[in-house]
């Protein structure tokens, strides 16, 4: 440690020998410098408009589907499987259009993932039948022999656990998602209507709550053209089986919606938006 | 200038226990390195137990390994190094046992809810909010502890090794309180407090820090006292650590936007991050050439010293993986390596490369002079070198097999314009570098349960007075 007390001083002009020997000037400038980088890069992103520009057509999930992403959480998804599609040519013939920030904008926290074990689900919804997910999350090699996933057999078998649900909707009310309190308390019949468990009495009220077009979202109420149909929300047994809700019920509703809400047009860009509706070339 | 009075007598139980506990982490974390990367080798291996299946317990492996192994090494090596190099006793030593009991109460919680499925979902920062209070709470205890000993050293001074540890302690306040952020729905679940894009950004600042400060800065600093300590050279270059360090402090923040690369986050962030990302190299380069160029006069010790031995691997490794890095966070290249088990094979060219031999080097010091004497078996700490090396070399290289190729194989068009390989054709030539992965992390288990052993071995000749003591010379 010699070498380091004889180069003690004036390092261009700067007197780094105070600062080394001053654990509060060190410990001031320390917290200062690595406090910059996020500041700059972090942040700007809830002022600038462009950064995420509004589409129409992005809805909150279900109650069903709000407890499909739960399970798809608790069971690591994210781990292997992407929900971001990036603006390539491989991407778009693979997987279809590139993911936008409005499309995430009500995932607290986003599924988007670092990592393509398995395939990108950004836009999985529609693309199998509900009997290739049960099949699939049985044991998915008897579908896709090359794959690595682990069955998940368990989930048809296993009741939904609805203690939550009221709760969760209410927190995410909370933020920036936009939950009525109608929404929220009429939870329970909106998700037996979805999973097809009550006889279709539920139905219309579900559709009416979850395919409107006025949405008010951190106290601005965004209104969406007249013309423009929201995705139909679907509702059937989505585990074959019309008795109960399962945790298969929850994740295939979950899958069968992902990156069905934004219909995208040709000749749009979705790139640079300002005023929160798309710009047409 | 610097007076340097009479040295208090220091606290070795605290640092035995950190690096005791630091081994068998090692151990625990490997074993369930070894087990996943074979899941994905041979998914019957996933038994159909939800509690073991790849996706729950992941975690398990990557929390044991960064804040089991890394956190307990950095706890240990920090309160090693902060005597050292202040010449006094840990100051406010309850509060430094309250760190270290609650980081390990953390531990085993993340051990029990990451298999139940109880996880926050955001990466390297699964546990769930309850745990996050103690972790952090634990780590503000340990900042507390470590900032007064500073406060009361006996020179004028700060050494260089204490100044990355400072920029580490805050910065990880930061990033940690900041990511971790969130509302509970009950004690098993609670949502993120940002969404979308927002989260992204604030999930990859904290996910790069995390290994820019935790794994970086705080490594380096245990670099700056152990590399010099045991070559018994003095540091290559005070100007170039002073160099370093400032801007190793304020490069780093900025380039978590390169794991966002093509994303629906805004362009201008993601540019500023690949371009600060490349300037990266310098301070990271500036370090490693440090640390290496302090061998100079000491480099016969690698023919004789395994620990030693480690310790220089573990800077070539930090070089090769801070080149690697920049190259990764330039958007061409990222286009081809994101998503794929390139990303894998460079975290762990940083991990079992740099970071675990410079922790196992350091470790290995520690425990020699803290019970003044020599390991239990010399051969045995260098079969552990060459078990090591051997293992990581052969994780690092499948990996950068399967991602080129996998990357390559997801974007080959033929002369029709049509995709050549579906995604199964991709995985389904994973395979043979994934059974290749999980025989290296074997190897690194094996080799952190030598380490074990012969710790262990060392600790009980000790006690019956069977052991060799350390010389003079390695003792001053």
């Amino acid at each position: 440690m010699s070498e380091y007390k004889k180069g003690g001083g004036m390092i261009r002009g700067i007197p780094h020998d105070t600062i080394e020997q001053s654990l509060p000037i060190l410990a001031v400038f320390v917290a200062i410098l690595v406090a910059v980088g996020g500041i700059v890069e972090v942040v700007p992103s809830y002022y600038l408009d462009d950064a995420e520009p509004a589409v129409e057509g992005v809805r909150p999930y279900t109650p069903l589907e709000l407890e499909g992403y739960a399970i798809y959480r608790r069971e690591g998804c994210f781990l292997c499987h992407s929900q971001m599609i990036r603006p390539f040519r491989d991407e778009k013939e693979r997987y279809g259009h590139f993911s936008l920030a409005a499309e995430s904008g009500f995932d607290h926290n986003y599924q988007w993932g670092s990592k393509r074990t398995g395939p990108d689900l950004a836009r999985l919804g529609g693309k199998y039948t509900d009997a290739w997910h049960i099949q699939h999350m049985r044991a998915p090699r008897s579908v896709v022999p090359e794959s690595v996933m682990p069955n998940y057999m368990w989930l048809e078998e296993t009741a939904l656990d609805t203690s939550k649900t009221k709760r969760r909707m209410e927190v995410l009310a909370m933020m920036n998602v936009p939950y009525s309190a109608d929404d929220i308390a009429n939870w329970e019949a909106d998700m037996k209507a979805q999973a097809g468990v009550d006889d279709g009495d539920g139905e219309d009220a579900l559709r009416t709550r979850y395919e409107r077009k006025t949405w008010e979202i951190d106290g601005e109420v965004t209104q969406w053209t007249d013309s423009f149909e929201p995705t139909p929300i679907n509702v059937r047994a989505f585990d074959g089986d019309a008795t109960d809700v399962t945790e298969l019920d929850a994740l295939i509703a979950y899958l069968q919606m992902l990156g069905k809400s934004v219909h995208f047009e040709e000749g749009v860009d979705y790139y640079h938006d300002k005023f929160g509706q798309p710009y047409r070339k | 200038m610097s007076s340097v009075a009479e040295k208090e007598q220091y606290n070795y139980d605290i640092v035995k226990f950190c690096v005791i506990v630091g081994i068998l982490m090692g151990v625990i974390g490997t074993a369930v390195g070894t087990w996943i990367a074979s899941e994905l080798a041979f998914p019957i291996l996933n038994f159909d137990i939800a509690e073991i299946s790849f996706g729950r317990l992941r975690p398990v492996h990557t929390n044991t390994v960064i804040f089991g192994f890394g956190g307990f090494l950095l706890y240990g090596a920090g309160l090693y190094m902060v005597q050292h190099c202040t010449h006094a006793r840990v100051r406010l030593e309850k509060l430094a046992w309250t760190a270290i009991a609650l980081w390990l109460i953390a531990m085993i919680c993340v051990w029990v809810t990451l298999p139940l499925g109880i996880t926050q979902a955001k990466e390297y920062h699964e546990a769930e909010w309850w745990i996050d209070l103690m972790m952090a709470a634990s780590w503000v205890c340990f900042t507390i502890s470590f900032l007064a000993t500073i406060a009361a050293r006996k020179m004028s001074h700060i050494y260089v090794g204490l100044w990355f540890f400072i920029s580490m302690l805050f910065m990880v306040t930061y990033i940690f309180v900041f990511n971790g952020l969130a509302i509970p729905v009950d004690m098993t679940f609670s949502y993120s407090a940002y969404s979308g894009i927002h989260d992204a950004m604030t999930q990859w600042w904290w996910g790069h820090n995390a290994v820019g400060f935790f794994l970086t800065a705080g490594f380096i600093g245990v670099m700056y006292y152990f590399v010099p300590k045991h070559a018994n050279r003095p540091i290559y270059s005070y100007r170039l650590s002073v160099l370093h360090f400032w801007s190793l402090t304020f490069l780093y923040v900025w380039v978590g936007a390169h794991h966002l690369h093509y994303t629906a986050i805004p362009d201008w962030t993601l540019s500023l991050g690949a371009g600060m990302s490349i300037a990266l190299i310098f301070p990271s380069w500036g370090g490693m050439i440090n640390g290496m160029m302090t061998m100079s006069g000491a480099w016969d010790k690698l023919r004789t010293d395994p620990v030693m031995r480690f310790m220089v691997v573990a800077l070539a490794f930090y070089g090769m993986s801070t080149f690697e890095g920049p190259l990764m966070g330039t958007k061409s290249v990222n286009a081809l390596s994101h998503y794929t088990d390139w990303t894998v094979g460079h975290v762990h060219s940083g991990a079992l490369g740099w970071n675990a031999m410079i922790a196992i080097g350091a470790m290995y010091h520690m425990i020699t002079r803290m019970w003044n004497t020599e390991m239990w078996s010399a051969k045995l700490v260098n079969m552990h070198f060459w078990v090591h090396l051997t293992g990581a070399v052969l994780y690092i290289t499948a990996m950068w097999g399967s991602g080129v190729l996998q990357g390559l194989m997801w974007r080959a068009f033929d002369e029709y314009g049509n995709l050549v390989y579906t995604f199964a054709d991709s995985v389904a030539a994973m395979h043979p570098f994934y059974a290749l992965r999980a025989t290296g992390g074997f190897l690194v288990f094996c080799g952190f349960c030598i380490m074990l052993y012969n710790t262990l071995k060392t600790i009980s000749a000790v006690k019956a007075g069977t052991n060799v003591t350390l010389t003079a010379e390695a003792r001053a």
